[in-house]
């Protein structure tokens, strides 16, 4: 008997409680700075591509998902030539971002890119590029966010 | 022997060993970076340190001999902390830019200091600068990486011959450059690359392609010149990046030729992937049926003896043997033909076509004559052997004609058969010395077989040596220096034509139907036969062909090479043929097939078994009687060879045509009006 009071009890202070549900498309949850959407490469503020065909990235992916292909820029620098993502093989693990030594590959806080055909799912260079450009303030800011927990 | 305790460890070694080599021997790995086994011991890295007993300070192991009774220790605290302080240093001036040095996973420094290293830097000023310095089209600098341990130097001086690259400047300000900023004029200067052991000279073809661990390692043979180094291919996907040399003792040590090495670019331009077909004086692709059925029409409207074939210089064994099948059991006809000039080979034993002392043997001989020979074009390798012998035993070297660097000295002879007349009829001073030597070597060049009394002299050599015991089983002196790497093999399955008037024949357009299965290196006059060309590239062959059928290169299929020591071994396949096209073999028994129905060859194992039987099976041959064995004086000239340029895959590589654009800039001097 006691037990079935208490648990009207927590039912009743629930109903004064403001609501756990979101309208989703319209409201969306809290992420963390850390979150791991879908990628994106950034450049410098000067517009440089970050990115300089180390290939980390490439060999940590443990579904192997990226395939880079590199070659120097006529100003000699090393750039990628081909910078593919495969975001069905990705597990979103994140150990691209992390073993990236320029912070060039980002798991931004994007996870609404889902599409009507699976092509559109491979991502290229520029599809990266641009993601990077697009929420090149969030990414920066979420990274200065766990700067100090690296 | 000498008893030492290496990490309380007895062991006995060999007197005149280093530390480092005792250590070596004893299973302790010590790090190095100057140390090499094959060069000097230059001892200023400080890397390998080891601690012995009764010495205050820790010793470089690479530079201290080992001595009767050493207790050495390789893993005390001391020498951790050594090593810990040596890293530190190399690592002061040292960029941090492995994510873009070529080098960035096969990087000597980066495995060390994982290992041995400090995480940490203490070092808080500015970091060294050095400038790039131009080291010709092969080896791109980056020479702020370097940390001085001066392999590259010692490489060009006492391997390679030429002493261009040297340190001006010292302690912090040390750099090291060519002085003159300048491409190194030796075929050996890639090999620094390897050398380094950090990414200050990295390879330029090569830059940013592609890192070690993604490209796939096929350990294989080189058919550049007929040295046959062991080299390895590392293949992405269908394109071979690169070439690296493998240790071989016998044939290449540790170094390749810049041929080699950078000739791979070659594999890419100039392929040809699906059947072509001339009309109207431009080609036409076609598909391999209707290219098959076109071919089998003209056959069958030709007589045998107007069909005629010539195998090239980059042909493996089982192409050629399929390809002597089918002339000899199809076609019917004898009119075959490796050679590209009318080389004397007498082919009654297999010594009268080889290198019978072996590149190994080099070493020990303690006189060397060149006939009509230039090795450092011709086989650079087995220069870089002769130059070795010439640095350790002070080899007496001559030769009959005045070849320029041969990067080491050698006394001129005159360069008349004349001067050999005299030498085999014991006429002058070089008999003498040849018999007084213990192991001569006499080397006898393609150019000078080529001559009208080349039987003359090669059998007249023969007969002289023999006299005086120089061709012994223990040690043969008298020696070919093949040039192609089919070579040996055609001579070995007798792709020879017993008359000896093929190549004439061909120049007069004898044949109706002419075979060019690979050959690029010989210029024909065309004009009303039907040329067919089954190989790899559009060259000089496929330009003049009535028909090109697609074949693959020596890193598409598994082939068989002899080197010209007659030394058998395999050509693996690290990528596939591009687009239609197929493999050489495949091709000739495809053309077989359609002819009398049967193919000559169920499948590979089949063609092999067949081959093996026809190379052991004793040859009798009449063919050397049919050189005249005459005596004319004339001249031994050494026919020049466009080293960057002698075969198809080094005419197509981009690489190799800059290299033979700065060299041929490098001759001019500018004084020559």
């Amino acid at each position: 008997m006691f037990d079935f009071l208490r648990g009207l009890m927590i039912a009743i202070k629930e109903m004064f409680k403001p609501k756990k549900t979101i309208n989703y498309p319209f409201e969306k949850g809290k992420i963390s700075p850390r979150f791991r959407g879908e990628h994106a490469l950034r450049r410098y503020p000067n517009g440089e591509e970050r990115c300089i065909a180390c290939k980390l990235c490439e060999a940590v992916c443990p579904a192997q998902a990226i395939t880079i292909e590199s070659s120097e820029r006529e100003d000699g620098s090393r750039k990628t030539t081909r910078y593919d993502i495969d975001m069905l093989k990705c597990i979103y693990c994140g150990l691209c971002e992390e073993s990236c030594p320029v912070d060039a590959i980002v798991q931004g806080p994007n996870f609404e890119f889902a599409t009507e055909t699976r092509e559109e799912l491979y991502y290229t260079k520029e599809k990266l590029l641009e993601n990077g450009d697009r929420w090149e303030s969030v990414l920066a800011a979420n990274i200065k966010a766990d700067n100090p927990h690296r | 022997m000498l008893k030492v305790k290496i990490n309380d460890i007895d062991i006995e070694v060999e007197e005149g060993l280093t530390v480092l080599q005792a250590c070596e021997i004893a299973g302790a790995e010590i790090p190095r970076f100057c140390y090499h086994e094959k060069l000097s011991i230059a001892g200023n890295c400080r890397m390998c340190l080891v601690e012995i007993e009764k010495s205050k300070k820790p010793v470089a192991s690479c530079a201290m001999p080992v001595a009767d009774g050493m207790n050495i220790k390789t893993n005390t605290k001391l020498v951790e902390k050594a090593r810990k302080g040596v890293m530190e240093f190399l690592l002061a001036n040292h960029p941090l830019d492995c994510p873009v040095c070529d080098q960035g996973g096969e990087c000597d420094l980066q495995d060390q200091s994982m290992f041995y290293g400090i995480d940490k830097s203490r070092f808080k000023e500015n970091k060294r600068f050095v400038p790039e310095k131009y080291m010709g089209p092969l080896i791109k600098t980056q020479m702020t990486r370097c940390i001085h341990c001066t392999r590259c130097v010692r490489f060009a001086t006492e391997v390679a011959g030429v002493p261009e690259i040297g340190a001006i400047g010292r302690g912090e300000d040390m750099q090291i450059t060519t002085y003159l900023e300048k491409a190194m004029e030796s075929e050996l200067s890639a090999n620094v690359i390897d050398l380094c052991p950090v990414g200050a000279l990295t390879s330029k073809p090569y830059v940013f392609e592609a890192r070690p661990w993604e490209l796939k390692k096929t350990e294989t043979v080189d058919v550049m010149d007929a040295v046959g180094s062991n080299i390895r291919v590392d293949t992405y996907g269908w394109e071979v990046k690169r070439i690296l040399p493998k240790i071989n003792e016998d044939i290449n040590e540790e170094w390749i030729s810049d041929k080699t090495r950078y000739a791979c670019d070659g594999l890419k331009y100039q392929r040809l992937d699906v059947p072509y077909i001339k009309k109207e004086n431009s080609f036409k692709k076609i598909s391999w049926q209707d290219a098959l059925q076109i071919l089998k029409d003209k056959i069958n409207v030709t007589k045998p003896e107007k069909i005629a074939g010539l195998t090239g210089d980059l042909t493996n064994m089982e192409t050629l043997f399929a390809c002597k099948e089918l002339f000899h059991k199809v076609l019917k006809s004898k009119n075959l033909e490796s050679r590209e000039k009318n080389i004397y080979i007498n082919l009654n034993d297999r010594k009268n076509y080889l290198f019978n002392s072996e590149i190994k043997g080099i070493e020990k001989s303690d006189l060397i004559l060149l006939i009509g020979t230039n090795p450092r074009y011709e086989a650079t390798m087995l220069n870089a052997r002769i130059r070795k012998s010439f640095l350790k035993n002070n080899t007496e070297i001559f030769s009959l004609e005045d070849l320029g660097d041969l990067t080491y000295n050698y006394k001129v002879l005159s360069n008349t058969t004349e001067e050999v007349k005299k030498i085999i009829e014991n006429n002058c001073d070089i008999s003498n010395k040849i018999k007084k030597a213990k192991y001569p070597l006499v080397i006898f060049g393609e150019s000078a077989l080529t001559l009208n009394s080349s039987k003359y002299m090669f059998e007249g050599f023969k007969k002289f040596l023999n006299e005086n015991n120089k061709i012994t089983e223990e040690w043969n002196s008298l020696n070919i220096l093949n040039t192609n790497a089919s070579a040996v093999g055609s001579y070995d399955l007798d792709i020879v034509c017993k008359t000896n008037e093929t190549l004439e024949k061909i120049n007069k357009n004898f044949f109706e139907i002419l075979f060019l299965i690979g050959q690029d290196n010989i210029s024909i006059n065309k004009k009303s036969e039907f040329v067919v060309y089954i190989g790899s590239h559009g060259d000089k062959g496929a330009e003049i062909a009535d028909l090109v059928l697609p074949g693959a290169a020596f890193t598409e299929q598994n082939g068989y090479f002899t080197n010209l020591e007659g030394k058998l071994q395999m050509a693996f396949k690290a990528s596939y043929p591009p687009g239609e096209a197929k493999e050489d073999w495949v091709i000739i028994n495809e053309i077989s097939k359609l002819i009398d129905g049967n193919g000559l060859f169920k499948d590979k194992n089949e063609l092999l078994t067949a081959m093996n039987s026809h190379i052991n099976s004793n040859k009798k041959n009449e063919f050397s009687n049919l050189f005249k064995e005459e005596y004319i004086n004339e001249k031994i000239l050494t026919l020049p060879i466009d080293y960057y340029h002698s075969n198809v895959i080094a005419r197509s590589s981009k690489t190799m045509n800059e290299c033979r654009n700065i060299r041929s800039k490098l001759k001019k001097t500018g004084t020559e009006g």
